[in-house]
């Protein structure tokens, strides 16, 4: 490769390679970008593939074209499909309407160095560490019908208010649940967001008058928006994917029907069918504005 | 003058608005904690107390026998011990992984390297349910292949393979918004003295990623150990499980003793608890890089 004076300009940031350093780049890449493309692309769109399939899951050869006969078994063959797709809805409002905000204004009020600040901080943050599972068995204690909560209302246990599994409470107390993590982890992201934020902002929203609330909605948040997205972003994702706390709770079988739980009676164990992977894949779509919302943001300035 | 005179009559009732929610989160706090004490409680407490006196009494003693039993009758060890053969590896390739695509996406230009970053991110994002089916049936034909049908299916390998495929992508992302804080010169200065690719990242960038590699290890950590999904349906052998995913069963097969469930939980909790009370930092700022650019 002959060197002109305008390539020795730029030989500094684009100069060429040993062969062995091409071989150290291409097994930089290569090996990382083989594992995920075969274990999270490939089998995405194979199942993207199969969910327009009919196959038992054992010869390859068996493969069946089907069209759309799944989606069309889900839509109006399954009504439990449109009862966990009710049950996520309440739980994306839910979200989106109480748990959400109550952890922006957790943050808000925190970051502000209200008194008690810090254990405050604590106290909500320490569910954000714990598992699903650990979640559900810890909450199990307090609401089974020889548990705490109906201890406290007096009732023996033939009377017990059974909290799983009375369709009254169930969704609400299962909300509660997983309010408990996700207040706390809104907090968090929220708080760091605001630590960011310039505090000379604040300050002349005060000095020109305005009140708390009007300082919240008119500058911190118009400031916040990356992290708002974020924010959204996640209450969605997590709404729709909801699946270990109430696999926990009900063992994967009957209790409330989601879709999380839906999914996985359709693709492993003994129900496993195609209709599994329609199923999966219609989890993916309804994810898919969130997901693309997220890179729009983390992208923004890559692209330009 | 009669702006000062609002604005100390705003900051007086500011205040008493200040002591009001200040009690009111003060309240809920302790609410928060309730549940997570109740079970400390209870797992402190002998059965036959309970039995004896009821669930709400206080309690005529406190001692860890129930921890004993859950472990020896939990068989806690085996599962822990399984969650570590899991996890170390994952977080560690993961980690690798990721430093390195990090490092060629941002140090060295490529036509796709956005591409690449956007493919690898993106990848991060999908739900596990949409690649169970086909990396379920991979594993299988992968073991018939070599004639071990178990080889990565119910075995610890295959799900610290599919962990580190999908959380390679949020490593990479974050490494990569923080490897492009780090100057260039730096970069230059090395291939300038005529280092090799490999020296360049193994002498010069790994050791500057050290910060992020802290945060994101503790958060990777916290991620794997409480992942339920993938070690339920890649594992079969109820005995391979990993503590969070076999907390599902021992749920079900202990269900009636109320305080060994409950000092079983409060033991599968304890490494989490510890980047609670310890490594809050990292976990903070892991979580974080990967939300606020920068």
């Amino acid at each position: 490769m002959s060197t002109t004076a305008a390539e020795k300009k730029t030989s500094r940031r684009r100069r060429t390679f040993s062969g062995r350093d091409k071989l150290t780049l291409g097994l930089f890449i290569g090996l990382p970008t083989f594992l995920h493309v075969a274990l999270v692309w490939f089998p995405a769109l194979a199942t993207i593939y199969l969910s327009f399939t009919y196959w038992t899951g054992i010869h390859i050869e068996d493969i069946q074209w089907s069209g759309l006969a799944n989606y069309q078994n889900i839509f109006f063959e399954t009504p439990r499909f449109w009862e966990a797709v009710k049950v996520n809805v309440v739980w994306l409002l839910w979200f989106g309407a109480i748990a959400t905000p109550l952890g922006i204004l957790l943050a808000y009020q925190i970051d502000r160095e209200i008194r008690g600040h810090k254990f405050y901080q604590s106290a909500y943050y320490l569910p954000v560490v714990l598992s699903m599972a650990v979640i559900g068995i810890i909450w199990n204690f307090l609401l089974r019908p020889d548990g705490f909560v109906n201890g406290l209302l007096g009732l023996p246990i033939s009377e017990a208010v059974s909290f799983f599994g009375d369709d009254r409470y169930n969704l609400w107390v299962i909300l509660i649940m997983a309010s408990w993590r996700h207040i706390g982890y809104i907090m968090l992201l929220y708080l760091a967001g605001l630590k960011a934020i310039d505090a000379t902002l604040r300050e002349a929203a005060a000095i020109d008058g305005a009140t708390e609330w009007e300082t919240f909605r008119k500058v911190i948040f118009p400031a916040m928006q990356p992290v708002n997205i974020i924010v959204i972003v996640i209450t969605i994702i997590e709404s729709i994917r909801a699946f270990d706390m109430v696999y926990i709770i009900y063992g994967g079988r009957g209790g409330l029907p989601i879709l999380g739980v839906l999914v996985f009676e359709n693709i492993a164990g003994e129900g496993a069918s195609m209709k599994g992977a329609a199923y999966a894949v219609i989890l993916f779509l309804l994810s898919i504005v969130p997901i693309i919302a997220y890179l729009q943001q983390q992208f923004r300035e890559d692209v330009r | 003058m009669t702006s000062v005179v609002k604005g100390k009559a705003n900051k007086d009732s500011q205040k008493v608005k200040d002591r009001i929610i200040s009690i009111v989160l003060g309240v809920f706090a302790i609410v928060w904690l309730f549940p997570i004490v109740w079970t400390l409680y209870s797992s402190l407490r002998p059965y036959k107390d309970i039995r004896a006196n009821g669930l709400l009494s206080l309690p005529s003693e406190l001692n860890f026998d129930n921890y004993i039993d859950a472990i020896e009758r939990m068989e806690l060890p085996t599962y822990f011990y399984n969650t570590a053969i899991i996890t170390i590896p994952a977080v560690f390739l993961t980690l690798f992984f990721g430093s390195l695509m990090a490092f060629v996406v941002t140090r060295y230009s490529f036509k796709f390297n956005v591409a690449m970053l956007l493919l690898f991110t993106a990848g991060n994002m999908l739900p596990a349910q949409l690649v169970f089916i086909p990396v379920f049936k991979m594993y299988l034909a992968l073991g018939d292949l070599v004639g071990d049908r178990r080889i990565l299916y119910d075995s610890p390998w295959g799900v610290v393979l599919i962990h580190v495929a999908f959380q390679m992508g949020f490593a990479t992302f974050v490494l990569s918004s923080y490897m492009k804080t780090i100057p260039k010169e730096i970069s230059e200065s090395a291939q300038v003295d005529g280092a090799s690719v490999f020296t360049h990242f193994f002498r010069v960038m790994l050791p500057l990623l050290r910060p992020p590699l802290a945060s994101l290890g503790v958060l990777m950590t916290t991620w794997i150990y409480n992942d339920f999904f993938w070690a339920l349906v890649l594992m079969s052998t109820d005995k391979k499980r990993p503590i969070t995913s076999a907390l599902g069963r021992l749920q079900g097969e202990f269900v009636t003793d109320y305080n060994l469930l409950a000092a079983g939980a409060m033991i599968a909790a304890i490494p989490t608890l510890l980047v609670f009370f310890i490594l809050r930092k990292q976990f903070v700022s892991g979580l974080t890089l990967g939300s606020t650019k920068g």
